[in-house]
């Protein structure tokens, strides 16, 4: 640096952007701008008329389940100081004068640009129908708007949404989910008209209409009602009707925001739009929009993020005079969760080309539609995808690629069982894998080989893939695993670091060597260190499985992961959930009052759990012994619900209160449960008996499920609730009782001995060489001649077993864990405050804890009464 | 043996050095209630971090596992699992916490009294 000199030279040169509009496009723009070399050359001005910083728009309804605006926040602090970007909030422009080059904005502030960037976004379209600026109508674009709809959901009872898209019905959950009766109005013949087909929009309704949504298609609003006060009383429908409503919120798409641009005269598209080109300039060479409000140069008007950031980092090469892809057009595909339901569509999905075909699969008892739209030439063209969009990541790129399939497409579509191994779905090198930021195959490929990424973590940074809306996160981890396997990297095939060895391999090492500590374990077959969070909590794991003692005792105690170590589980404010077993969910009432009067002596949360037991939330360490104590005299053990083991076994009431079971399925629960409790495994274990077919238990979701015959029991293996649900295979039909147990013995100890660390017998069952017959040949005909070392092994366990929580109790050197400081031990931790909800407590957010003066916060430890408001 | 952890100003005592498990931590409470996780590792080598995660804002360091990436000792965050290199405070996995600010934990001095030679 030559110092003055050279700052002054900057100086002369020094040019100004004028950046209109402050939505998640325009802080992408700033990014994409901060980055170009040239920018420093710049000033960088903002003026957007919202009073907030860039937020995340998309997930605006969360803000309706407990999300503060602060979390949809997408301008890091520090990044406007940083790159000396003067941001104006409140203040919209409301002038251009391309003559003069200024902008003027409502206050009466005048700026000069060299260039200047639109970014200005949409308005919501409210149809033109009398009454719609009544008090009760709402439009759903901003945080305000959710605001307002809040407050008036408060004091409605139903409410309307006029327009079935995806916006609408956010809209819609939000409103149900508030308690209020709600229905949607949609003009087209289908809810997602945009992105889905008639049968896509046919499954969608009906899962919709199961969650108490009323859905009315082909119809539009006439008019708002009103009553003597003036507020909303009702929808008139153009079809004659008319809907009763206190709230109605218009999300019937949205309008290009240009009239900036037409006031001065740049042209507009027929349907709105700033007419831009490939390189976002519009008719003024100064004078670019990107986003919502222009027209791309395919003669579209983009109504989603990902063509916008596109258009950002187009607009951002184009000021800085950089060559680059211009842009032209973009993947409209979308992959969402809407009501709990999820829908995707992409590529093609209505079949527009000339001789496609489609191949479809729809089940609406179990509400899944899937098609996909095949091209002439066996190329995939797009597809819909409703209730189970598990496909979406690997298809796709492959249709927007419009590449050919490898796999015969009806493999794709039907269910697991018929589809046979589809094998992998092969993508070329050009296909993007994100769309948010349009990072290909090829560049995720390039960032493991070429720059080293050896991890998704390491590629989310490198090329920013997967940091969007993160539904490409799944296919991103196969192609790096996949590229760092022909890279011959070795990491992959090992553990972590500390071990090259696998999760089973460990586990053989450890059960032939007899060795009882980590230490010892790393010293001799390790690379030694400290170990980690991977191999640590794995070998612990072994340990226990092989019955080495109480989980807590001497240098095993060092190893177990948080919930292990406490014994419980840790929850979002660093206080812990307690859950007692309640074998096969079968509880007296002497027991349910004891766990009712310990919640409510200590204050807890307390929660039936989807496994049959009841949770107790909000214990702080120094709380746990003391609660514990109470459980164990009352006769209540630990329902390791911390552990990767035996979680619950649930059941139905059988053949003994049930009029159609036919078997004793209650009795069969407990027994089971009791059989495998503590049992430790790669993952957590759920189980299930049904007493007879119509499978009131679930017993085909989870890791084994035995449904009731009349000849005996069936037992299901592999089977897996949520992520990615999978149903059990039948592994044998009309077991008798010992034979049944003898089976689930051998199967679970298979699994714990071959599987990989925090493998779900699910995935384990599905990449078991031979699959399910094999497994049944291990289990049932003893092929591997292992069947009486399995059996040992279990027999083993059971007779180890003691519970944890009373083991810990009776020992004052584990109990000395269990103080929330260890210079203060009978403090409780003043950081951990909870506040009411519906009459019981739950962690206070950030903002709340101690800064609300008028609702009442409680600080653990102390016994207060939760109060209501 | 005592331990003792420096917080600015002067030396507190915080506890005995057999009441720290190798591999794993305690939390320290200090006067204007600043919460410090305490940590010894196998080799015996002492760590003295802020007990607050950056990353879920709830006390709960002092309840994570040591471990070590290559050469550096590393703290795992019970709550989301990020790694945090000890010797400098550093998160390994992330740059920023949620709140935009930096993922750095503030190390604090740490020592070993010999009794005989305190008294």
């Amino acid at each position: 640096m030559t110092g003055s000199t050279g700052m002054t030279a900057d100086d002369r040169t020094v040019r100004d952007l004028v950046l209109v509009g402050h939505g998640m496009v325009g802080q992408r723009f700033l990014e994409a701008w901060s980055e170009q070399p040239a920018a420093r050359h710049w000033r960088v001005t903002v003026l957007a008329e919202e009073p907030r910083p860039a937020y995340d728009r998309v997930h605006l309804s969360s803000l309706f389940s407990g999300s503060t605006p602060e979390d949809l926040a997408l301008c890091p602090s520090g990044f406007l100081a940083e790159h000396g970007i003067d941001l104006r909030l409140g203040d919209p422009v409301s002038a251009i004068d391309r003559a003069a080059r200024l902008v003027r904005t409502e206050s009466g502030a005048e700026v000069r640009y060299d260039v200047l960037v639109l970014a200005t976004g949409s308005v919501p379209f409210v149809p033109p129908v009398p009454g719609t600026d009544a008090p009760g109508c709402h439009v759903y674009r901003t945080i305000e708007d959710v605001d307002a709809i809040r407050a008036g959901a408060a004091t409605a009872d139903t409410g309307v949404v006029v327009g079935g898209g995806l916006l609408g019905l956010e809209a819609a959950g939000a409103l149900r989910a508030g308690g209020l009766a709600t229905h949607v109005v949609e003009f087209a013949p289908r809810l997602m008209a945009v992105q889905v087909d008639d049968g896509g929009g046919a499954a969608l309704r009906r899962k919709i209409e199961e969650l108490g949504v009323t859905v009315h298609t082909s119809a539009g609003a006439s008019g708002v009602l009103t009553g003597p006060d003036g507020r909303v009383r009702g929808l008139a429908l153009s079809d004659g009707r008319e809907l009763p409503a206190d709230l109605v919120v218009f999300s019937a798409g949205v309008r290009a925001r240009d009239q900036l641009a037409r006031d001065c005269g740049l042209p507009v598209g027929q349907r709105g739009g700033v007419v831009v080109d490939a390189h976002c300039r519009t008719e003024d060479p100064a004078v670019l929009a990107i986003g919502e409000c222009a027209q791309a140069v395919d003669g579209r008007v983009y109504g989603l993020v990902a063509p916008g950031y596109q258009m950002a980092e187009t607009a951002a090469r184009t000021i800085a005079e950089q060559q680059g892809q211009g842009f032209t057009g973009a993947d409209t595909s979308t992959k969402l969760k809407l009501l709990g339901v999820d829908v995707a569509s992409f590529g093609d999905p209505h079949g527009t080309a000339e001789g496609a075909l489609d191949v479809l699969y729809s089940d609406s008892r179990s509400g899944v539609y899937r098609k996909l739209v095949i091209g002439a030439d066996g190329a995939l063209l797009g597809g819909v995808l409703v209730g189970d969009t598990e496909g979406y990541g690997a298809l796709r790129p492959l249709a927007v690629a419009g590449k050919p399939l490898t796999v015969a497409p009806e493999q794709l579509v039907l269910p697991a069982g018929f589809a046979g191994s589809a094998g992998p779905v092969a993508l070329p090198d050009d296909a993007v894998l994100c769309s948010c930021h349009n990072v290909t195959q090829g560049a995720v490929r390039a960032a493991v080989r070429e720059q080293g990424a050896e991890s998704v973590a390491a590629v989310k940074k490198c090329t920013r893939a997967g940091t969007g809306c993160g539904s490409c996160l799944k296919q991103l981890g196969s192609v790096v695993k996949e590229e760092l396997e022909a890279a011959g990297v070795s990491t992959v095939q090992g553990l972590c670091e500390h071990f090259a060895h696998s999760r089973a391999e460990l586990y053989e090492i450890v059960r032939v060597t007899g060795l009882t500590t980590f230490s010892e374990l790393l010293a001799k077959h390790g690379t030694g260190g400290e170990g980690c969070e991977i191999c640590k909590p794995t070998v612990a794991s072994i340990l226990a499985s092989l019955g080495n003692g109480h989980i807590l005792d001497g240098e095993q105690a060092a190893l177990q992961d948080s919930n292990d170590h406490f014994l419980a589980n840790l929850q979002r404010n660093g206080s812990y959930s307690v859950v007692p077993r309640v074998p096969g969910g079968e509880i007296t009432p002497e027991g349910l009052i004891t766990i009712g009067e310990i919640a409510r002596d200590h204050g807890l949360y307390t929660k039936i759990t989807g496994g049959q037991r009841i949770d107790m939330f909000g214990a702080t360490v120094d709380q746990l012994p003391v609660i514990w104590r109470k459980l164990v005299d009352a006769g209540f053990e630990s329902g390791h619900a911390y552990g990767k083991s035996l979680r619950t076994v649930k059941s139905c009431v059988g053949q003994t209160w049930c009029r159609y079971g036919v078997q004793d399925s209650t009795t069969l629960a407990i027994e089971l449960e009791l059989r495998y409790r503590g049992l430790r495994s790669p993952h957590k274990l759920k189980a299930a008996v049904s007493g007879c077919a119509r499978e009131c238990a679930e017993a085909q979701s989870k890791d084994f499920g035995i449904i009731a015959t009349s000849a005996g029991w069936n037992l299901y293996v592999g089977g897996n609730g949520g992520m990615t649900p999978r149903h059990a295979d039948l592994l044998a039909a009309d077991l008798d009782r010992d034979t049944l147990v003898r089976t689930i013995d051998r199967y679970l100890m298979f699994y714990i001995r071959t599987a990989d660390r925090l493998e779900r017998t699910s995935v384990w069952l599905e990449r078991l060489e031979g699959g399910l017959d094999h497994l049944r040949a291990v289990v049932l005909d003893d092929s591997l001649g292992i069947a009486a070392e399995l059996d040992e092994l279990m027999s083993r366990h059971i007779s180890g077993y003691r519970d944890e929580w009373a083991e810990t109790l009776a020992d004052p050197d584990r109990m000395r864990r269990f103080a929330s400081f260890v210079n203060a031990p009978g403090t409780p931790d003043p950081a951990v405050t909870f506040v009411p909800e519906r009459g019981q407590i739950r962690p206070a957010r950030p903002g709340e804890a101690g800064h609300t003066l008028n609702a009442p916060v409680l600080v653990a430890g102390a016994r207060l009464e939760v109060l209501t408001p | 043996m005592t331990v003792q952890i420096h917080d600015g100003d002067r030396w507190h005592t915080v506890c005995a050095l057999t009441d720290l498990q190798p591999g794993r931590g305690v939390a320290v409470l200090l006067p204007e209630a600043e919460q410090v996780a305490l940590f010894r590792d196998s080799s015996g080598e002492l760590y003295a971090v802020d007990n607050l995660d950056p990353f879920s804002g709830a006390p709960v360091l002092s309840r994570g596992l040591l471990g070590s990436r290559g050469d550096r000792p590393t703290l795992i965050s019970p709550m989301y699992k990020q790694a945090f290199d000890l010797t400098d405070g550093h998160c390994l996995d992330e740059d920023t916490a949620p709140d935009g600010a930096p993922a750095v934990l503030r190390r604090w001095p740490v020592r070993v009294l010999d009794a005989e030679a305190a008294a």
